[in-house]
């Protein structure tokens, strides 16, 4: 059924389809209208979940946690210093192995206080052990939360749904909404490794062996790798079954391009139309979205050592480069733009102009799009 | 998924091994003076104390000689003994 | 009293370890599982692949674990948070959501009043004056009142009790767990290596605290009761003198007269503010 629907409001209806069980947030701008859209469904009866109230997101996550444990399939969803009040708890999660969804709605970290997007608050799940994925608009927010639940649930790690602030979560799209049966055809009952349960005595995450601890460190990160097939196993599954077919990344224009941008995001949207307009000037230009920030999408990447390179970043780390100027720096030579941090407009008329300066060589190494 | 046997544990006694070798006071029980009260085995930390038929027995195995059952017995019937 | 063996014999626990005397009471529950924080237990616990706790244990951070059970809790009854008092400093939000939220679970705090497992640093619930590690002149702060505190949280069950009367604890484990909603259980837990007793004390020195009426054991169901032995020492020439609790401690090498009459008249205050509750809270 298509619908308008905001970006959160998307994701609610996603996790309703995906027929969670628990929900535990903690208000934070602008995740907010995700969490009451759900606990307004819930509260109306069209939801069978329990939404449990809590006084922090470190307890969001201990109560999810607790849930998924337990075998309900669970989900919760945070914002910047929200995420950074749960992060011991983000951690505890992957390294339990625990399946479960929350959705990121990136978000500047303050100060001074600033509720508009910057991916860096997202990015600082990048060692975690969570799958990271960064929806462009409402219906990929939509469509990969529901693809979440199935791509945790098989690999045992945590899912974080990234949505850019105000340009995703609070505007309104046009929105495929799948019916229940069809998205039960696609996602099974929940799966997972283990379950506390009372009947069957046993401790998890007790004190272990230092190598024992490492092997599972390593066990993880061969899963993350081969979380990139399964992603897109699914996302090809997904679009068998809705139309929209999904994976690591979104190629736009860049199997004859000799200039690539990579980015994430919302913004990716304008950009693609920036790459219209010069390749009508036969300026030959691609874009490369990276959908999933981990796994990192290294041998997609690593096909285009022949092209030259721009990464358009909207996080930085501080003493380096831009975050993915980083990621995308290690595989392949890159120029990297940092822009639109802490919520700055960048629109079509920026890129435009970016990439041309791109294409004419004038950009340096580091540029701060100011 | 070898990861979940590091993840996962199972009770077992003896987990820090024979704890009896932690002892330097041996806790030696009188069968006459005991009163059955119980009290031994209510308060030892370790679990390692049993009434058996009217009997206590200690697992000397385990007991870290703390001393406790002989603290808590109404009839002096546990004695503390240094070890040899 | 019939108590299943809980905690494995050869465990990691020190000789004469409270926490080892406290879990004997859980035995009393049906189907329990049990949420551990960060903390001596963390260790008592066991190492990989074996444990020495032998019921269902989950380990979570230490902030965490009311909020940890509350999940568990949406599948299972009889989830129990097995918890230190300093896990009530770090987690004092988290418990105190929980309990606003009167969500289905037992809390036991197992009070040994400092962080132990990191080597007896001051806790919120640490006696005044006491010596740790990082009180090493002795505590200037009052212990504060953790079952009080959550008494006011106007939640089903909230009782204190101590590893001094065992059949007292089980007795409210075992209350608790047949009521539904948010209880808490504040233990006594005297510790021989953080207070400075000898092993074998751990009892009488916990015995010693509420027979010289410092910990008193109490009750709340609705109404409030004190309880146990704690009812014979309303009366004050029943208790033994204070000083036999405090001296036999070396946390509190070098307590002076006046603090001794300092913390008396602290004791006395108590008394009388849970007196007050007695005849307040009183359905009968
Ligand atoms: C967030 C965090 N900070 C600090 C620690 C270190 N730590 C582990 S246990 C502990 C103290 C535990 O004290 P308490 O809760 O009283 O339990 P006890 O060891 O006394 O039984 C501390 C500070 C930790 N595990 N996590
Ligand atoms: S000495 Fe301690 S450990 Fe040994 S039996 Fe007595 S109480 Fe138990
Ligand atoms: S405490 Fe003493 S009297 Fe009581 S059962 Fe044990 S040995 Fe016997
Ligand atoms: S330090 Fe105290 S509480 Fe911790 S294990 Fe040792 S005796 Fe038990
Ligand atoms: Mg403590």
């Amino acid at each position: 059924m298509k619908t308008i629907l905001t970006g959160n409001h998307a994701v609610a209806y996603a996790v309703k389809l995906s027929r969670v069980k628990v929900v535990s947030a903690y208000p934070i701008t602008p995740q907010t209208t995700i969490v009451e859209k759900i606990a307004e469904m819930i509260a109306k009866g069209e939801m069978d979940a329990e939404f449990v109230n809590v006084e922090s997101e470190h307890s969001a996550l201990s109560v999810v946690y607790g849930s998924a444990l337990a075998g309900l399939r669970s989900f919760t969803a945070t914002s910047s210093h929200g995420l950074l009040y749960m992060y011991e708890m983000c951690w505890w999660v992957s390294n339990s192995r625990l399946p479960l969804v929350m959705a990121v709605v990136t978000r500047t970290i303050g100060p001074p206080w600033n509720i508009h997007t910057d991916h860096t608050d997202l990015m600082t799940l990048r060692d975690s052990g969570w799958i990271i994925a960064m929806a462009e608009n409402a219906q990929e927010a939509l469509d990969l939360t529901i693809q979440s639940f199935k791509i945790s649930e098989s690999l045992n790690l945590p899912f974080a749904v990234g949505l850019d602030a105000f340009v995703v979560s609070h505007t309104a799209e046009v929105v495929d909404v799948p019916d229940q049966e069809t998205v039960d055809e696609f996602l099974p009952e929940r799966k997972q490794a283990y379950r506390v349960d009372p009947n069957d005595v046993f401790a998890v995450g007790n004190i272990a062996d230092n190598l024992e601890t490492m092997r599972m460190r390593r066990e993880m990160a061969l899963d993350m790798e081969k979380a990139k097939g399964v992603i897109d196993e699914v996302g090809r599954e997904f679009g068998e079954i809705f139309g929209r077919r999904y994976g690591l990344v979104e190629e736009y224009m860049v199997d004859d391009a000799e200039y690539i941008v990579v980015m994430t995001g919302a913004w990716s949207g304008d950009a693609k139309e920036a790459v219209d307009i010069l390749r009508k000037r036969g300026i030959q230009i691609g874009l490369l979205k990276l959908r999933y920030i981990r796994p990192f999408p290294r041998e997609v990447i690593e096909r285009f050592d022949d092209r030259k390179i721009l990464v358009v970043d909207r996080s930085f780390s501080m003493g380096h480069r831009g975050t993915l100027g980083i990621e995308v720096g290690n595989v392949v030579d890159c120029k990297n733009v940092v822009a639109g941090l802490c919520g700055v407009d960048v629109g079509f008329e920026d890129f435009k102009e970016m990439f041309e300066r791109f294409v004419r060589g004038e950009l340096g190494e580091v540029e701060w799009w100011i | 998924m070898e990861w979940l046997k590091t993840l996962i544990s199972r009770p077992s006694k003896g987990v820090s091994g024979k704890t009896g070798y932690w002892r330097t006071f041996k806790p030696i029980y009188d069968r006459d003076k005991c009163v059955l009260c119980y009290e031994c085995y209510v308060y030892c930390p370790e679990n390692c104390v049993e009434i058996v038929e009217k009997v206590v027995k200690i697992d000397y195995d385990f007991c870290k000689g703390c001393g406790i059952c002989s603290e808590v017995c109404p009839a002096n019937a546990i004695e503390m003994v240094k070890e040899d | 009293m019939d108590l299943r063996c809980v905690l494995l014999p050869g465990n990691p626990s020190c000789q004469g370890c409270p926490h080892a005397i406290g879990l004997k009471a859980l035995s009393v529950l049906e189907n329990p599982i049990v949420v551990v924080p960060a903390g001596c237990t963390t260790i008592i616990a066991g190492f990989n692949p074996k444990q020495s706790i032998d019921l269902p244990v989950v380990h979570v951070p230490f902030a965490s674990a009311p909020a940890v059970a509350c999940g568990l809790s949406k599948a299972y009854d009889n989830v129990v948070v097995w918890m230190g008092d300093g896990a009530t400093d770090i987690g004092f939000s988290t418990l105190s959501g929980s309990a606003i939220r009167n969500d289905n679970i037992l809390v036991v705090v197992s009070d040994n009043e400092a962080y132990m497992n990191t080597g007896i640093q001051m806790s919120g619930t640490t006696f005044w004056k006491a010596k740790t590690t990082t009180t090493p002149a002795g505590k200037r702060e009052e212990k504060k009142d953790l079952a009080l505190i959550m008494l006011m949280h106007r939640i089903p069950y909230v009782a204190t009790a101590s590893v001094g009367y065992m059949r007292d604890f089980v007795r409210k484990v075992k209350k608790a767990s047949k009521i539904k909603g948010f209880k808490f259980i504040h233990l006594h837990s005297p510790c021989p290596p953080g207070w400075r007793f000898d092993s074998s004390k751990t009892v009488e020195v916990a015995r010693m605290a509420v027979k010289s009426g410092a910990w008193i054991l109490w009750e709340y169901d609705g109404s409030f009761r004190i309880t146990g032995m704690s009812r014979m020492f309303r009366d004050k020439s029943k208790r033994i003198p204070l000083t036999e609790y405090l001296r036999v401690q070396g946390r509190f090498k070098g307590l002076t007269e006046e603090d001794v009459r300092t913390i008396e008249e602290r004791i006395d205050e108590v008394w009388k503010l849970l007196d007050v509750l007695e005849n307040t809270i009183n359905k009968a």
